[in-house]
């Protein structure tokens, strides 16, 4: 079989799976990723429909959506891209909200090298502070409030590495390149307690609040498992998933 | 115009670091492309196919295996702390390293195809006029290849431009030190700054354009290869 001949058949094929019925495209900001799988399976489990989720960098998505890319559903890591898409007629009106508050961390993967003040950073040993690209990652944009808050925004701008998501700052931190960073408090913690490293868990006062937005994309206006999966989202059992990674679930 | 001075700064390092890659890799290409074309080894084939696994192998995988192998613990991080010079990812250096790893199929392929071109016959008779293999190899075999030195740099300098993945995955995107363009216009893409990756997006596709335009008129008129 030639290769365009191949290539029209997958093309066939993808077409009719992504027109059934029970499968929704679902575009999430990275921080939320361990979360999304839980949730993933539990919606699965429990209403038969399908999430396929694609995790990256929040601003990336704005930037495909924006040109025709095949989701349904976005969970952002911030509110200002779902809004943005809302006023560009993008998405179904009405459909957003904030499904979860998140939390930063301060994290090294060596035990005991972030102690819970954050008091490391003050004293400055360190050779690279990894953050996620404030431009395009909201968890990078509270990281820099957080330090410019604490005085230190000078004294560690040579230090500062950045990763272009949320996960690519985390896999700096976790190869030991960078000694430490600022991640997403979901990508290091589960059930009350750190999965690994040593951590500060960083005050909300410390920054603007990370509230995370979902929204249905113009895409998913006629696709059931969309307003299945949204609704998912909003009830209890995914709340309790969100929350025992750290995130609060607002009270909307 | 709309580039600032972040802008400018990118376009500054990438040029640097193409042009050191492409001296690096001349003078570590020319031996290996020698090698691969003279040899009757069996250990010729190995390492061609070692030599051209970054054509295939996806930038992740280069950049994933350089960010663990020049990490902290990585084998190659613990011989630079040792040496003092403290690790490679997150430098210019390292991403000097990067880039010649990335590209060295680049210079090394058209290198051994004009040393192979070239045959034996040349060397055999310079050899019974007395030159020793040094004076042979400068006075012979270079003058001779120098199309496929021409063609290797201009193929390793353009893609070392070119190069996205790798330095995504090592550089930590920091200002004049490990912010190239292509890394820049991502940057900008993300942050909707579409008037910005524009103008570097669009220099990027008339610049790669020119080099390959300069790259197959020579081929033309230079028959030799």
């Amino acid at each position: 079989m030639s290769v365009s001949r191949l290539s029209l058949v997958l093309a066939t094929l993808a077409v009719s799976a992504s027109a059934a019925a029970g499968e929704v495209q679902v575009a999430v900001a990275a921080n939320f990723t361990a979360p999304m799988q839980a949730i993933a399976r539990q919606f699965e489990q429990d209403t038969g429909h399908k999430a396929v989720a694609a995790f990256g960098a929040t601003g990336q998505f704005y930037a495909q959506i924006k040109n025709g890319a095949p989701f349904e559903v976005f969970l952002a890591a911030d509110d200002d891209r779902p809004a943005r898409l809302e006023s560009e007629q993008q998405t179904v009106p009405g459909s957003r909200f904030t499904y979860a508050v998140g939390a930063l961390a301060l994290w090294s993967a060596k035990p005991g090298y972030v102690d819970d003040q954050g008091a490391v950073l003050k004293q400055n040993e360190f050779r690279h502070l990894a953050i996620a690209n404030p431009k395009a990652a909201p968890y990078g944009l509270a990281a820099t409030q957080v330090l410019a808050k604490l005085g230190l925004a000078d004294a560690v701008k040579p230090k500062i590495v950045e990763g272009q998501s949320i996960a690519q700052t985390q896999q700096f931190v976790a190869t030991g390149n960078a000694e430490l960073g600022f991640v997403a408090l979901s990508q290091v913690y589960k059930d009350g307690k750190l999965t690994s490293g040593s951590a500060w868990l960083v005050p909300a006062s410390l920054h603007d609040p990370i509230k995370q937005d979902a929204v249905i994309l113009a895409k998913g206006k006629d696709n059931p498992a969309a307003q299945a999966f949204v609704d998912y989202l909003k009830g209890p059992k995914a709340a309790d998933i969100i929350k025992s990674y750290g995130y609060q679930v607002s009270a909307q | 115009m709309h580039l600032d001075s972040s802008d400018l700064a990118a376009i500054w390092l990438t040029i640097q670091l193409a042009s050191l890659t492409t001296l690096l890799l001349l003078i570590v290409g020319t031996p290996i492309a020698w090698w691969l074309a003279r040899t009757r080894s069996r250990l010729k084939g190995p390492v061609g196919a070692v030599v051209a696994l970054p054509l295939v192998l996806p930038p992740t995988v280069l950049g994933f295996y350089l960010l663990v192998v020049m990490g902290p613990h990585g084998p190659v991080g613990q011989v630079t702390q040792a040496l003092g010079l403290g690790v490679l990812p997150f430098t210019f250096a390292g991403l000097v390293v990067g880039s010649v790893i990335y590209s060295l199929p680049f210079v090394v392929q058209p290198l051994q195809n004009a040393f192979e071109a070239i045959g034996t016959r040349p060397l055999e008779a310079a050899a019974t006029l007395r030159a020793s293999p040094r004076d042979c190899f400068f006075s012979v075999v270079l003058p001779l290849a120098r199309p496929g030195f021409i063609t290797a740099g201009i193929l390793g300098f353009a893609h070392t431009v070119g190069e996205f993945g790798v330095v995504l995955m090592i550089g930590g995107n920091i200002e004049s030190k490990t912010r190239v363009v292509s890394v820049q216009i991502y940057d900008h893409v993300e942050a909707l700054e579409y008037a910005q990756a524009h103008w570097l997006a669009g220099g990027m596709v008339v610049f790669s354009f020119v080099v390959l335009l300069l790259l197959y008129t020579r081929r033309r008129s230079t028959p030799l290869w």
